[in-house]
């Protein structure tokens, strides 16, 4: 937090650009991007504030809330644990892919029917975390769905609609199943 | 009416842009210009402030400035508190924007240094040197009222921020008369909200118009608008206040926070948009906890079970300085629902606020009757024990009959409506109590432990009667306030003074006006948190939104319909009284050819050719609704557990809670409603506490060790309801936003308890906790 | 909170990784995962000036099974042992640890080398490690060499690797089939580091007496540590209840735990009593498998 004794710290370097700035080549849900960042930036502060996608957020910053959840070449990973300069040449999805022409993900629908959101803040994460659970399981059971999404907390649901939503977009997304 | 939409499971409007990324929420704005606002934070919980060096840190490149309370002087006012309440000797030592000459806790602000980008604001914050003189610290509630405790404040001596009594009946009578009395001291512990976005603000001035912009993560941009005038002393018809998407805020968004007319200040100051933006750290020392109290309570009986009084001695912990509506959460919204459902005759409340040096406290989820209900419930329980009584049958034995409402309650306020044994009944039957009852006797024999836990409750929101608040030192009436406007191609706008951020009103209030006006929800766009665009409206807490606010809409609706039907009996030359209105349309009695739909009138209404007489163009309607009484939901939940007699651990085998809200707008967003409730009161039972050390330094200021629960420590909640109408609501709504708060924590104490055989144990019943009492006592 | 600046290369090759290490000490702090460090940069906890990215080197995740045991590279990511089914059905023990640390974001990503060489107390993998006769292999410019799990943990967050020297591999003596093991961690909720964390791994002879056992205890002390006493009193002992008991009140007697907000000593040692009980239990009824 704040120096206690008035401890003068050395003048860091100048900021931003001019600091080592690396390029790095991201592909963002089916984009290529080449961008410059400082190695300190985060993959979560890259993607909000570089490319503008604010649909992954912040919610604390410990690691603990899996609000910044997004797929890193396929797994969900806390992209406020990942430095941008980490992201080098990987594929990341957030939450704007899934209905990239409007049309709701059967993820997406099925938190809409069971009301599965209520603030709305941790939707995108939690959304995602599921989302890689059923890529690999489209029938879990109970405790596999609230183990996948023990990673993110929600303040508003109490988890009891988010739960039933996961598993019925499983439903929806077996195979066989329109 | 022949469709119904109000009562139905409408899925919700706000899900589309929350599900697709798409939520516009403070920190995803970027005006064009922004520049980032930190702030230097005191690690000292009470400490003179020697000398701030801020020559480093500005000379950053980057830097825009760094200022300090010297900079802001005649800038900006102090903070106060807008709900202060009368024959309490109420002090309100003045809260300054950033501190002067002294900190009071761990985190009050000293600085800011705005910059370019957040990084290199930060950086610069670790040049700003201050100098701190540390001064002696008290934390504790009990402790700062002792004799000899630091003082936090010259002008609240003993630390003591007020003195409240509220009393009916004649409580020494029916105390005497009691044949038990039993009494025991609670701690309802101190807990911080999380919301999971942390607050943030973005302010912009325009010098051409002197318009100030405020957006802010408020549950109430009316309520920042008119302090922050005030504290600015910025003329308030010239400051715009927008909330838009709030990701949560149970209470901790309700506050207008020091840093915030800081943000206003500087974006004045330095001509640029202003941003900032909390961290959880911060968030945790900076945005207001909850709760925080001690209670002495005794409870009077008869030897049949019969409750006749309750008496309370509280200390309640303000904190180090008096939030915006800190007084009255301990007080107002806590000792008039001590008796909870019960017919009690008599009942005192004494409260003490205490100032302490630790982050100041306000409204948290429930504020007040959490803290009410858990004292009575956990007494009831402990009245059962000691008269070996079914504690069910305590609570049937002395509900309040349901041919009493509404209720004159002995401490004073009339309970609108209410019928609590089927709430029980239900409740009992659903998790089947015999029968767990007769399997925790076979338990108990093999030394395994399980146990029940009830919980009924009574609850005040629906905030509330103006007359009622203001005459409670609250500092603004808190009615409704609404624009209904049906636009000429038969769409429909609703203008709200209610600031959602979760509960769902963009699609409940639709269904209310689509309900009235047989408009389809598709067609109704809900409109809040915008101080320029939405008639006045003291925004979305204490279970208001639905019961107040949505009665305000109801009005305006039926405004709208009554003048719509006027234009309609003109445009078909018939009388008012010859039309009937159904599925949106009105007709001529007995000639269903002859009409006009809604969406004709409104045309109509627009083209204003031939209108009626004395009706003016338009269909619009607004209405400022001020409720005659509070609304008054209740319920009874049951919580059971098993034990681990080993480890003491504490695992919920079920929890079921019935619930009355009045009539349900959307039972599907009712259910939400309480999961999420129950689930945060369950926590605070289980794991959440705020803890500091002796020298006022947050020992839980992260999620590493506040502890909130994921989904693996969740139980599974189910859920059922009785209906009950409010007689005096427009449409017989009740809030239910915070009763499975209210009712939750007790639950669990209670089948805690109930399991082990013990009297009580404080909240969050850790297992260490439990184990000590079947292994340490 | 915001790290401060640091520069960052990403080598591609180990010989690369290692000549960095070498030139810039204790300047430079090794990223793998991420899962700790990061959050220790962004709390401003530590200034590294460099930080050597190992994500890309490639040979050094790999789980397999040699015929002188478990070989484990150190860049193996959490979850993949946790979906190993050679480690779930032979060294189940480490199926337990993979499964009880982080979340699945956190596994996902998080390292069982970089858990190690960040050492917390309550280290899952280094407790788990412990049960086992671990051996770390460690690279440095000069060559190749085993640390014992035994030597590994110095102090909180200090290990015996030298700043210049990657750990590399996790080697593990091939488990028998009647061999069991478990790991139980006490926890106040999901992700949370062990309030206790007892790991036991043992083998039977054909008797049901204990031929070999090796217990580890998390958060008990500055580092993960063995309760050698306990397994002391359970070698020739015949596998149950009676043996149990006692080596369990052994193990919460040599266990050093600190009252703090997970709870008190005196609440620790008790738990390390049922824990270590109900480990010795599950990890026999495993090797009876």
């Amino acid at each position: 937090m704040t120096t206690k004794r008035g401890k003068a710290r050395r003048a860091t370097r100048a900021p931003a650009k001019e600091n080592g700035g690396h390029v790095i080549t991201v592909t963002v849900n089916g984009t290529k991007y080449v961008r410059t960042v400082e190695p300190r930036v985060l993959l979560v502060d890259f993607i909000r504030d570089e490319l503008r996608l604010t649909g992954t957020h912040v919610g604390c910053d410990t690691s603990h809330c899996g609000a910044c959840t997004v797929l890193a070449d396929g797994h969900a990973v806390k992209s406020c644990t990942m430095l941008a300069v980490q992201a080098d040449g990987a594929e990341v999805t957030t939450i704007e892919a899934l209905a990239p022409k409007g049309r709701l993900h059967p993820l997406q629908e099925a938190f809409k029917e069971h009301h599965g959101l209520q603030c709305g803040y941790c939707t995108p994460g939690v959304v995602l975390a599921a989302l890689e659970l059923l890529q690999v399981e489209n029938a879990p059971t109970e405790e596999a769905i609230r183990t996948a999404i023990s990673g993110n907390i929600c303040r508003c649901t109490g988890y009891v609609n988010i739960v039933r939503a996961i598993s019925a977009a499983g439903d929806m997304m077996r195979p066989g199943r329109k | 009416m022949a469709q119904k939409v109000f009562g139905e499971r409408v899925l919700r409007k706000e899900d589309d842009r929350f599900l697709t990324g798409r939520g516009s929420y403070v920190a995803d704005m970027l005006p064009p210009g922004t520049v980032y606002a930190v702030f230097v934070r005191s690690p000292y919980a009470h400490a003179r402030i020697v000398r701030i060096n801020t020559a480093k840190a500005a000379k950053l490149r980057g830097v825009l400035g760094v200022l300090t309370a010297q900079d802001l002087k005649d800038e900006v006012g102090s903070i106060f508190t807008a709900w202060t309440i009368p024959n309490s000797d109420l002090k309100t030592p003045p809260y300054y924007p950033l501190a002067r000459d002294v900190v009071r806790y761990q985190g009050e602000a000293v600085a800011v240094v705005v910059a370019e980008n957040p990084y290199l604001a930060e950086d610069a914050r670790e040049l700003v040197e201050v100098e701190y003189d540390p001064l002696p610290v008290v934390v504790d509630t009990e402790a700062a009222v002792k004799k000899g405790a630091p003082q936090v404040h010259g002008e609240a001596p003993g630390n003591v921020a007020f003195k409240w009594t509220l009393a009916g009946g004649d409580v020494d009578a029916v105390f005497r008369e009691a044949e038990v009395v039993v009494s025991q001291r609670f701690v309802n512990q101190r807990l911080q909200p999380t919301a999971l976005e942390p607050r943030a603000a973005i302010a912009q001035y325009e010098p051409g118009t002197k318009e100030l912009t405020l957006f802010v993560t408020s549950q109430n941009p009316f309520v920042h608008r008119l302090i922050l005038s005030l504290v600015l002393k910025h003329p308030e018809h010239l400051i715009r206040v927008v909330a838009p998407d709030v990701g949560g805020g149970f209470g901790s968004k309700i506050p207008c926070y020091p840093w915030e007319a800081v943000v206003c200040h500087l974006a004045m100051r330095f001509g640029r948009p202003v941003k900032w933006v909390e961290d959880r750290t911060e968030n945790y020392v900076a945005t207001t906890h909850g709760r925080d109290h001690v209670q002495y309570v005794d409870l009077a009986a008869k030897k049949d079970g019969t409750i006749l009084g309750i008496k309370a001695r509280v200390l309640a912990n303000m904190g180090a300085y008096l939030s915006t509506a800190a007084p009255g959460i301990p007080t107002i919204l806590f000792g008039f629902m001590v008796g909870g459902c019960y017919a009690i005759k008599a009942g005192r409340v004494e409260v003490t606020g205490v100032f302490s040096n630790t982050t100041p406290v306000d409204a948290y989820r429930g504020a007040g009757r959490p803290e009410a209900l858990f004292l009575l419930e956990r007494m009831v329980d402990i009245l059962a024990r000691k008269l070996t009584k079914d504690p069910a049958e305590i609570r049937r034995k002395n509900f309040i009959p349901p041919d009493k409402f509404p209720y004159p309650s002995a401490m004073g306020l009339t309970y609108d409506s209410g019928n609590y044994e089927p709430t029980l009944k239900k409740a009992l039957a659903k998790v089947g109590y015999d029968r767990l009852r007769k399997e925790q006797a076979e338990a108990r024999k093999k030394g395994k432990l399980m146990g029940i836990g009830l919980s009924a409750y009574v609850e005040i929101c629906g905030l509330g009667p103006s007359s009622v608040v203001t005459s409670t030192g609250f500092a603004g009436g808190l009615w409704g306030g609404s624009t209904v406007r049906v636009h000429p191609t038969g769409k429909a706008t609703v203008y709200t003074g209610g600031h959602p951020h979760g509960q769902g009103e963009e699609t409940t209030f639709a269904q209310i006006v689509a309900q009235e006006l047989g408009i389809p929800v598709a067609d109704i766009e809900v409109v809040h948190g915008d101080t320029k665009l939405t008639p006045y409206g003291q925004g979305t807490y204490g279970s208001r939104t639905t019961p107040v606010e949505g009665g305000s809409v109801a009005l305006s609706a039926r405004k709208v319909r009554d003048k719509a039907r006027k234009i309609a009996a003109h445009l078909l030359e018939a009388r008012e009284e010859d039309l009937d209105f159904a599925d949106g349309k009105f007709f001529v009695r007995g000639s269903p050819k002859a009409s006009k739909t809604i969406q004709e009138v409104a045309w109509a209404a627009y083209m204003a050719g031939s209108m009626p007489k004395d009706v003016e163009p338009i269909l619009d309607a607004t209405t400022f609704y001020d409720p005659s009484n509070f609304v008054f939901p209740f319920g009874c939940h049951v919580c059971v557990v098993d034990v681990d007699r080993d480890t003491g651990q504490v695992s919920i085998r079920r929890y079921v809670a019935v619930d009355d809200c009045g009539n349900q707008i959307n039972p599907m967003i009712v259910e939400g409603q309480v999961h999420g409730g129950v689930l945060q009161g369950l926590a605070q039972a289980m794991l959440e506490q705020t803890v500091y050390d002796e020298n006022g330094n947050l020992l839980t200021n992260s999620l590493l060790e506040y502890l909130v629960p994921t989904a693996m420590e969740a139980p599974n909640i189910e859920t059922d309801s009785t209906v009950t109408p409010s007689p005096h609501n427009p449409i017989g709504v009740k809030g239910v936003g915070e009763t499975g708060t209210i009712a939750s924590s007790q639950a669990y104490v209670n089948a805690v308890c109930d399991a082990i055989g013990v009297d009580h144990i404080d909240m969050p019943i850790t297992p260490e906790k439990v184990w000590r009492s079947l292994h340490k006592k | 909170m915001q790290a401060r600046s640091f520069d960052y290369v990403r080598p591609a090759t180990m010989a690369q990784a290692l000549k960095v290490l070498r030139e810039e000490g204790s300047r430079a702090k090794v990223l793998a995962g991420g899962q700790s460090l990061i959050p220790v940069l962004k709390l401003r906890l530590a200034e590294p000036k460099l930080l050597v990215d190992i994500g890309r080197i490639p040979g050094l995740a790999f789980i397999e099974e040699r015929r002188d045991g478990l070989r484990i590279g150190a860049m193996t990511r959490h979850r993949d042992l946790g979906l190993s089914k050679l480690v779930r059905d032979k060294y189940t023990l480490l199926s337990d640890a993979a499964a009880s640390l982080g979340d699945p974001q956190v596994r996902n990503l998080g390292t069982i080398g970089g858990s190690l060489a960040h050492a917390d107390p309550a280290s899952d993998w280094g407790t788990a490690l412990l049960a086992f006769e671990t051996d770390l292999v460690v690279r440095g410019q000069q060559g190749t060499r085993a640390i014992s799990i035994d030597k590994f943990f110095k102090d909180t967050f200090t290990t015996a690797l030298r700043p210049s020297e990657l750990l590399i591999e996790i080697r593990i003596p091939k488990a028998e089939r009647t061999d069991g093991g478990a790991y139980l961690k006490l926890k106040r909720k999901t992700g949370d580091f062990a309030t206790v964390g007892v790991a036991v791994q043992l083998g039977l002879d054909e008797k049901g007496t204990v031929a070999g056992v090796r217990i580890g205890l998390a958060a008990m002390g500055p580092t993960p540590m063995r309760a050698k006493k306990a397994e002391e009193i359970l070698v020739g002992r015949r596998a149950g209840p009676t043996a149990f008991a006692e080596a369990a009140k052994v193990a919460a007697e040599e266990a050093r735990p600190a009252s703090d907000l997970r709870g008190s000593a005196e609440f620790k040692r008790a738990m390390v009593e049922v824990y270590a009980r109900r480990a010795l239990e599950t990890a026999t009824k495993r090797a009876g498998r």
